[in-house]
């Protein structure tokens, strides 16, 4: 049975090299529902976009905390990524394909777009100033025959 | 990442070892520009072939040096990535510039 419900939280230091870290525990934490590799895939590449614009568009070059607190409700798995850095101004803008602050750090202005492609539904928050809040949204329908990404699931309740 | 350059051809395979995200593009990036400019190969490959995750930071990478390579006389193309990383690629549009190549194992 998958309709068990979860939540874990993780918090670390704005620093590029916690990224991985951050995609795959989160991974580890949404095996549990038994994704496809796939899912698991774009779960992973969706994590590291949001976590990777709170370090470098959040909080730049000062350190802060990025916040990540996941959900599992039922078949819906619920990421939220959240710094308390500099904020978007306008954020339908930042949303449009392509669209960069950053175009000389070779930022190509895809990483909205990939969060939105790859999870179901995405909801940005933003106060200049104060953060920003990204909480992303998949369902992943129970498919048994995917046992390689069981590897990290536990069924011991 | 490794390189090497085969002279006759004018080619220069860039073949990528390690994930590709914010982190690690950086040390990516110096180093792929290194051996562009010193070499100006006609053709660049980059070899996705050990590369299990890439991220937006690895479009930006890829038109950079794209870029690059075009000023200087050459081209560049991608080899052996997986279904994820295509269709990050995919998306980005990069796909209409960049053409995805076969390539054999290359001896070393
Ligand atoms: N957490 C954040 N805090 C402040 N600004 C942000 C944040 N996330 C995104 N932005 C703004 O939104 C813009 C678009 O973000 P998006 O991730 O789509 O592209 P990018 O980060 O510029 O490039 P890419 O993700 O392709 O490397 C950024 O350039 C930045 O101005
Ligand atoms: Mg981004």
């Amino acid at each position: 049975m998958n309709n068990l419900n979860n939540e874990m939280k993780l918090e670390f230091l704005s620093k590029s090299s916690n990224e991985a870290f951050a995609r795959i525990t989160v991974a580890a934490f949404a095996a549990q529902l038994d994704p496809t590799i796939e899912e698991l895939a774009d779960i992973k590449t969706a994590v590291s976009e949001a976590v990777t614009n709170a370090i470098i568009h959040g909080y730049e070059e000062k350190k802060g905390i990025v916040k990540i607190r996941c959900q599992i409700i039922n078949e819906e798995l619920i990421i939220e990524i959240s710094d308390n850095g500099q904020g978007i101004e306008n954020i339908e803008l930042a949303k449009q394909p392509l669209y960069t602050t950053k175009p000389n750090l070779e930022r190509s202005g895809m990483g909205f777009t990939i969060m939105e492609s790859f999870m179901d539904e995405i909801e940005i928050e933003s106060i200049v100033g104060m953060g920003t809040k990204v909480t992303m949204k998949k369902t992943i329908k129970n498919n048994s025959e995917t046992e390689d990404a069981l590897q990290f699931a536990t069924s011991c309740d | 990442m490794e390189s090497k350059y085969y002279n006759e051809e004018k080619l220069l395979i860039l073949k990528l070892t390690e994930e590709i995200d914010e982190c690690t593009v950086q040390k990516i990036r110096r180093k792929a520009d290194y051996e562009i400019e010193r070499y100006m190969p006609r053709k660049v490959i980059f070899d996705f072939n050990s590369v299990t995750f890439m991220d937006s930071a690895g479009i930006g990478l890829i038109i950079g040096r794209y870029r690059i390579a075009n000023m200087l006389g050459g081209t560049v193309e991608i080899a052996n990535v997986t279904d994820s990383i295509k269709k990050v690629l995919e998306l980005s549009g990069l796909l209409k510039i960049i053409k995805i190549t076969e390539l054999e194992e290359m001896a070393g």
